[in-house]
């Protein structure tokens, strides 16, 4: 008999990410390229194996292949395991029903049998959008010492932004007293960061309840969190204390990358070893930065060639920048090629793109209304302008 | 190319005694991330070489402990990948010094389970400091196409008189077939045909060659054996045409670096398309320049912190250049840090040397300084 598990992990990441436009046009969000050499996944995957949760499902659904290529065996974030590691869990077509995930919690209720098998104690719920590092030890601790049914994370957030979150009150000993989805306005700053722990028995009954209900949207803020409040279970909201940077919009996710090259924002330590982020490696050789070429303020990776120059800006592997050329807060993905004399200001390059010779790409950020976005395999022809704000993609039909 | 490859990780160890006190010459590194190994092990897997025995003598850990699983080079495989064939020493043999060998053959020798095991049909002999990108297939078509018996990989350059003595010097009939092994002497002029240890053969024909060395006690594979074979067999030289750099000297380790420097080079032999070159992931964070950081014609690894300038340099992994720090003509290896306003010239450093503040450190490219591993300034 195999030993089971204590807390395995159930990883959303099925959903589209449409607000960050072409980015998502065809890769799902957890798998966007963040940070020069990692992919938004990388930190809850890695957050995982540092916790000590070695066993992770991964619910996928939109646009799955480059995911599914990247999580591979699990092997890079050492969840390549004979028992439990990772596995890739797409909707599937059962004896009497196929459906696709219809919601977060009917994601997770149509897996109840992967969870099952491994017999836990708690199960972790994750997202896949988000930029953090966490002991997700720490927490299950604080559930376990709460005996509570739920425990939520959370963080506090500006009072403008609370539209955006589930809100939340909690009395003194951090017991959950009020649950609001995404509210116009609300009296408390405490929002939920999308990380539940429940103990696996409530998880199940209230899953299968939720399941039954034709009127729900089978969601875990909008249905099950607040049914299982209604009933009185023990939730609890653990208080996060550090960095977390929600990556949904192509703004936020543009921040996340330039918060890397602002040392006072004292954001995730990449480089800290027992909380390091993995990622799956390219194999490309070391990069060259060229006679007469500048580099400041911004973070290199492998492969890239720099002969031009390169300002707060975020390059992931196999980048060109040639001579004459101008980078400056920008974000430039894989492989991409900026031509000699182009310029690139305020802006996010997606892989396989190419500024054509003296085109100009964005504006500086005081006088754009928005990042610039130039999609994946776009090709901006010589000496053209690309206002800032504006969004480049590839025509749908192309991109098949 | 149904073959199995074998790598001599520690044969010229002594041509860089520095930086092999404490590694194979296989484990020396080399451009950045890589270690020597790498590109043997990068060209056979290229060329679809998937069973591969590393024959090692001493000094292995950090080779061990750089290949792993085999992962990295797609290695990891049920059937094949990558072996490590240490000497061993059997329990009832008192004679400590069988289980070592001094020269290739003896190697070989003690390797014989392994090759007679084996199930391809052809056999690939690689050094580890021979640095180049190479189509093995292409030899091996060389290799067919000529009925040849042995194929050695061979590259035309001028001779250098230091290098007596450390070269084999091969002469062909104008075909491709050997009429010559020589080793080079003082007296060796003009451009000649260098042996860049790399060799092709039938695993049987390699195999009969190991017995009748062990029944006669031959040492050297060329002196003994195919020197005498150069009428009765068939014995040819392909030319490799591409770039080639084997590493003689400190001296040569140092240019061998810096010439990375060079774009024609790294396309030769970084960035040739569908060959890449596979090293161990190290998991490094990517590198991260900071506002008063100027780095010109460098070649940097990822994990690095940049504060300070860095000119005609190889960075590897993980090094640190604090602030008002000025390095020249170098080569700083994993995990080594330089304090602020240090300035080093010329300075060869291996893993995790520590240089504090205000040090000015200088060698000459024909003699680098060389910082030992762990050194503290």
């Amino acid at each position: 008999m195999k030993a089971k598990k204590e807390c395995i992990a159930m990883l959303l990441a099925g959903g589209q990410g449409s607000r960050l436009k072409a980015l998502t046009q065809t890769v799902a969000k957890p798998a966007v390229p963040f940070g020069g050499k990692y992919r938004i996944i990388d930190f809850p995957l890695s957050n995982c194996i540092n916790s000590g949760i070695d066993t992770v499902g991964v619910l996928t659904q939109y646009q799955p292949l480059v995911l599914n290529e990247y999580v591979g065996n699990g092997q890079p974030w050492d969840l390549d395991r004979t028992y439990g590691g990772v596995s890739i869990l797409p909707p599937y077509q059962a004896e009497d029903s196929a459906d696709w995930y219809k919601g977060t919690a009917n994601a997770i209720y149509q897996n109840l049998r992967f969870i099952e098998r491994y017999d836990p104690e708690y199960v972790l719920i994750l997202s896949g959008d988000h930029i953090y590092t966490m002991d997700y030890g720490k927490m299950l601790t604080f559930h376990r010492k709460n005996d509570a049914d739920c425990t939520i994370a959370v963080i506090n957030v500006p009072k403008e932004d609370v539209s955006r979150f589930g809100i939340l009150s909690a009395d003194a000993e951090g017991r959950i007293t009020k649950f609001e989805e995404k509210p116009k306005v609300s009296e408390s700053t405490t929002a939920s960061m999308g990380i539940y722990i429940f103990s696996r028995r409530k998880l199940f009954s209230y899953l299968k309840a939720d399941a039954e209900d034709p009127e729900s949207a089978n969601d875990f803020g909008k249905n099950v969190i607040p049914a299982m409040l209604r009933a009185g279970e023990r939730m609890f909201a653990y208080p996060f204390e550090g960095y977390w940077k929600d990556v949904g919009t192509l703004g936020s996710l543009w921040e996340a990358n330039m918060d890397l090259l602002d040392n006072s924002k004292t954001p995730i330590r990449l480089s800290d070893s027992n909380r390091r982020i993995f990622s799956r490696s390219t194999v490309s050789p070391p990069h060259y930065v060229a006679d007469g070429a500048v580099v400041e303020n911004s973070i290199l990776t492998d492969g890239d060639v720099i002969r031009g120059k390169v300002v707060n800006s975020v390059l992931s592997p196999d980048v060109t920048v040639e001579e004459g050329a101008e980078v400056t807060d920008s974000v430039i993905m894989g492989s991409s090629v900026i031509r000699s004399g182009a310029r690139v200001r305020y802006s996010i390059v997606d892989s396989h793109a190419v500024i054509g010779k003296n085109a100009v790409i964005g504006e500086d950020r005081a006088l754009s209304p928005d990042v610039t976005l130039i999609g994946a395999h776009v090709e901006i022809p010589e000496g053209e302008t690309v206002r800032g704000g504006e969004i480049r993609s590839r025509k749908k039909e192309a991109s098949v | 190319m149904n073959a199995v490859g074998i790598i001599f990780s520690n044969i010229h160890d002594q041509s860089i005694p520095d930086m092999t006190r404490k590694r194979t010459m296989a484990s020396v590194p080399f451009g950045c991330r890589y270690r020597l190994i790498d590109f043997p092990l990068s060209n056979f897997v290229n060329s679809n070489i998937t069973n591969v025995g590393v024959i090692t003598h001493y000094n292995y850990q950090s080779l061990m402990d750089h290949i792993g699983t085999g992962k990295d080079w797609d290695l990891a495989r049920r059937h094949g990948g990558i072996k490590i064939l240490p000497p061993y020493i059997s329990a009832f043999d008192n004679t400590v010094a069988n289980g070592f060998y001094t020269t290739r053959l003896e190697a070989l020798a003690g390797i014989l389970n392994f090759l007679t095991k084996a199930k391809e049909e052809y056999a690939v002999l690689s050094d580890c400091d021979t640095i180049c990108n190479i189509d093995l297939n292409e030899v091996f078509r060389f290799h067919q196409q000529k009925e040849a018996d042995v194929t050695a990989v061979a590259k035309r350059v001028d001779l250098l008189r230091s290098l007596a003595g450390k070269q084999t010097v091969l002469a062909d009939d104008g075909e491709g077939r050997v009429t010559d092994i020589a080793e080079q002497t003082s007296d060796m002029t003009g451009s000649r045909l260098v042996y860049m240890n790399i060799m092709i053969l039938r695993r049987d024909y390699l195999l009969s060659l190991v017995l009748d060395a062990i029944a006669h006690g031959y040492k050297d594979l060329f002196r003994d054996l195919l020197e005498k074979k150069l009428t009765s067999d068939r014995i040819f030289v392909f030319e490799h045409k591409g770039f080639h750099l084997s590493v003689n000297s400190t001296a040569d380790y140092f240019s061998g670096n810096m010439c990375l420097l060079r774009e024609e080079v790294r396309r030769n032999l970084l960035t040739v398309p569908g060959r890449p070159i596979y090293t161990k992931v190290r998991n490094s964070t990517p590198t991260r320049y900071s506002s008063g950081a100027k780095v010109s014609n460098s070649l940097l690894a990822d994990g690095c912190v940049i504060e300070g300038t860095v000119e005609n340099s190889i960075i590897f992994r993980g090094v640190h250049v604090s602030e008002g720090c000025v390095v020249r003509n170098s080569i700083l290896m994993q995990d080594t840090y330089c304090g602020k306003n240090t300035r080093l010239n010329c300075v060869i450093t291996d893993k995790d040397v520590f240089i504090g503040d205000g040090c000015d450190l200088s060698g000459h490219e024909t003699r680098p300084f060389y910082l030992e591993k762990g050194a503290r300034i």
